[in-house]
């Protein structure tokens, strides 16, 4: 993976220094709190209901273990002895005092990580597949490029202020791990008929309060031209998105009104001024990157089988290990769904033990998913079982990922100040209905997704069973919708009527799931029974 | 009854008016009557507490209650972390909040 | 009113600036003023005969100003482009890189935190309208 060079890290520690002054000039009182607020956005660091919370960039998901180490340290010494990993592939910690946020940003600096634009308008982190180098149906590693625009979206300094944020999504992949028509601007590499590769390029997606999918905008770039046509993409969002209503400024509200077609000419001929300027890095620069990204030295010769005789580590092989390219590896994921655990939070002990796995076993990577668990993405067969015992011992063994305990939710309103109802409540309880494994794994993949507000955060919109929380005359009430989809073949789930309140939703999922049971052909999940029938049997089951 | 409530600067920390000052504990709040938005106002230029507003509560035996959910688990920490509320060894938080 | 921010080396133009319609309309002026929303690409057949453009910044999250800087700059404008509103220090240093070289802001600017700001980072990631040579150029020679 990437390392950086004296270029990068002065770049980084001069940022410590940097925040470390702007925190002081706060707290003197010299800024006011309207000021401040921009500043320590664009540093991650909100104010939330009960302390600051600081989101710390894992770029495009990929850490090895000294970091991992590292973000158990900060929970440790600087927070509540957890930390909370994000749907878009980060780690924030919910009990930050501002005076430390320097000194966190300081140690991180130590093992080469920031929370550089982990939130304001600007170009946020960049996400990734997070079986990326690993995965046997890869065109291309797409974290080369990833830094890249990394590095070239760090400090932009034209695209700091912009309309609202902005976030970028690179895959290599046909399979879509990373739902890159969900983002701002997807990038897909693949290959022509001519055996090039180069990128696909979608803009104008999203989730929140508009839910859009994003239209192709340029079907074939070639690999070098990426930052010149990128920067062009937001020139003419930056010029061009709407400004008067917070709600309407993303880019996809700007695609949508002017239409993809009349976004596509203006970035065209907004990219025929803009390539002549030499913002393109040489060749030799990407090469340089994609030197890091290397395979890891694989072990020739390793058994490609694995001892079957375990029946709960067979479990978790079947649910939770997925093929590698390489014979004799395999791809963990662990599950951070624990029954009745909060998705995504790991205890700084947990932390450090995925950190050992990964030395241990896993060629020192770590990846974090969009659905908020970990991977180990390069685990030799034969360690598998080492692997899982030393899971099993933390709690991080549960056997249930893409099933419907595997929840995707926001920190809601346990946290979050823009939340309206609470998600985590509702997770601990959907995945306690479906507590048997059995059952789980009979219902089979079932992406179930929450959040708590509008903006959308647990990714409802695009969960086979989607929920949304809402603040109905103070009361927390869940609309339900159904028949989304991140994944390749994205759709925007669709609410199906009235809301719930909190175990009124609960059943009205076992009612949509037993349906689903009732209906289903050979082979079909949810989502496929649902896209052939339609609502009305789901509904007649749920209201009738 | 109106309380005034905010963050405080540096801590991040949940705080309450208590008539002269800031307390962590909702307990402590006085009724602001009238004077919220005033007090509210002045606590904001004096920059050592962020963003403070004013809620409504209902005065009860064990002290105020605020009116919404939110402020509710402002006031007591998250649900789901019993053990990191403002006062983990309460047992009944639970229910006060909901 | 905070003071004028000038990084020029020339006199101080003392024209007052026109709106981008008045100068649209009457071509002898030489100073102009951009609102946030006008297209600073109106300016380019006329950049010449331009001492100074002045760009509006209403609202210092209204980022527009950024673009139209560069967008003049790119286009070859080398004289006086001044930044004139809600302009806060921390702004400034990418102010100077996409081509703006003097501020007029609203509120004072604390000049010690300013001259910390503008010196703190030896290196930058991206080419943009100033001289700094991008780290991918300095890591290739």
């Amino acid at each position: 993976m990437y390392k950086y060079d004296e270029y990068d890290q002065a770049i980084v520690d001069a940022r410590v220094g940097e925040f470390r002054d702007q925190v002081n000039r706060r707290i003197s009182g010299e800024m006011s709190e309207d000021q401040f607020k921009p500043l320590r956005l664009m540093n991650g660091l909100y104010l939330q209901l009960h302390a600051y919370m600081l989101r710390v960039a894992v770029p495009y998901g990929t850490m090895d273990a000294r970091q991992m180490h590292m973000l158990a340290t900060i929970a440790r010494k600087y927070d509540k002895g957890y930390g909370h990993f994000t749907t878009r592939q980060n780690i924030q910690y919910n009990w930050i005092k501002l005076d430390q946020a320097p000194d966190i940003l300081a140690e991180l600096a130590t093992v080469e990580m920031h929370a550089i634009q982990t939130s304001g308008n600007c170009i946020r982190n960049i996400s990734s597949d997070q079986f990326a180098g690993a995965a046997a149906d890869e065109v291309e590693d797409p974290r080369p490029w990833a830094e890249l625009l990394r590095q070239w979206s760090t400090f932009h300094p034209e695209f700091s202020y912009l309309p609202r944020k902005f976030k970028i999504a690179v895959i290599g992949a046909e399979e879509d791990r990373a739902a890159v028509k969900l983002h701002d601007i997807g990038l897909q590499l693949y290959r022509n008929d001519a055996g090039e590769v180069g990128f696909r390029l979608f803009a104008g997606g999203g989730m929140g309060r508009t839910p859009m999918i994003a239209p192709v905008i340029r079907e074939w770039l070639p690999k070098g031209d990426l930052l010149s046509y990128v920067e062009s993409c937001l020139r003419v969002y930056n010029r061009y998105g709407r400004r008067d209503n917070m709600y309407k400024a993303r880019i996809k509200i700007l695609v949508h009104e002017i239409g993809a077609a009349e976004y596509a000419r203006q970035v065209e001929e907004e990219w025929a001024h803009v390539k002549t300027l030499g913002l393109d890095p040489p060749a030799s620069e990407f090469e340089r990157i994609a030197g890091y990204f290397a395979p890891p030295a694989y072990d020739a010769d390793l058994p490609d089988t694995v001892d079957r005789t375990d029946p709960d580590f067979t479990l978790w092989i079947d649910q939770n290990v997925s093929a590698h390219k390489q014979p004799g590896y395999a791809v963990v994921t662990i599950s951070l769904k624990p029954a009745e655990g909060i998705p995504g939070d790991a205890s700084a002990d947990q932390i450090d033990l995925m950190a050992d796995l990964a030395d241990k076993y896993g060629h020192d990577e770590l990846r974090v998913t969009h659905a908020q668990n970990i991977v180990l993405p390069h685990v030799r067969k034969r360690d598998l079982h080492t692997i899982w015992q030393a899971l099993e011992g933390a709690g991080l063994a549960t056997p249930n990922l893409d099933l419907i305990s595997d929840i995707i939710a926001c920190p809601g309103l346990d946290y979050c100040s823009l939340a309206n109802a609470r998600s985590i409540p509702l997770a601990q309880k959907i995945a306690g209905r479906f507590a048997d494994l059995d059952r789980q794994r009979d219902v089979g993949e079932l992406k179930l997704k929450i959040s708590g507000c509008i903006n959308a955060c647990g990714h409802h919109h695009a969960g086979h069973i989607g929920i949304l929380g809402v603040d109905r005359k103070g009361e927390e009430n869940y609309q339900l919708s159904f028949g989304g989809s991140a994944a390749e073949d994205t759709s925007l789930a669709k609410i199906i009527g009235p809301g719930f309140n909190e175990d009124g939703v609960v059943d009205a999922v076992e009612k949509a799931v037993e349906t689903y049971r009732g209906l289903r052909t050979e082979g079909e999940r949810f989502l496929d029974t649902y896209r052939r029938v339609g609502l009305a049997p789901f509904k007649e089951a749920i209201y009738g | 009854m109106k309380l005034v409530t905010g963050n405080d600067l540096e801590s991040g920390d949940v705080v309450w008016w208590t008539g002269d000052g800031w307390s962590r504990h909702v307990a402590d709040a006085v009724d602001a009557g009238h004077a919220g938005e005033s007090i509210a106002a002045t606590e904001e230029a004096a920059r050592r507490v962020n963003s403070p507003y004013v809620i409504d509560a209902t005065a009860t035996a064990d002290g105020p209650r605020p009116a919404h959910i939110k402020d509710r688990i402002r006031a007591a920490g998250p649900t789901v972390r019993p053990d990191l509320g403002v006062r983990p060894a309460d047992a009944n938080r639970g229910e006060w909040v909901i | 009113m905070g003071e004028l921010l000038r990084y020029r080396e020339d006199e101080r133009h003392e024209e007052p600036a026109v709106t981008l319609d008045a100068f649209l309309g009457q071509t002898n002026a030489t100073a102009v003023r951009l609102e946030s929303d006008e297209d600073a690409r109106a300016l380019i057949p006329h950049l010449g005969q331009l001492a100074l453009v002045e760009v509006s910044f209403p609202k210092f999250r209204d980022g527009r100003g950024f673009s139209a800087a560069r967008i003049l700059r790119e286009a070859g404008f080398t004289g006086e482009l001044r930044a004139q509103g809600d302009v806060l220090v921390d702004q400034i240093p990418l102010m100077r890189r996409c081509g703006f070289d003097a501020f007029a802001p609203e509120a004072a600017i604390d000049l010690d935190a300013l001259e910390r700001a503008l010196g703190r980072y030896d290196d930058v990631y991206q080419k943009a309208a100033d001289a700094r040579t991008p780290v991918w150029r300095r890591r290739h020679g």
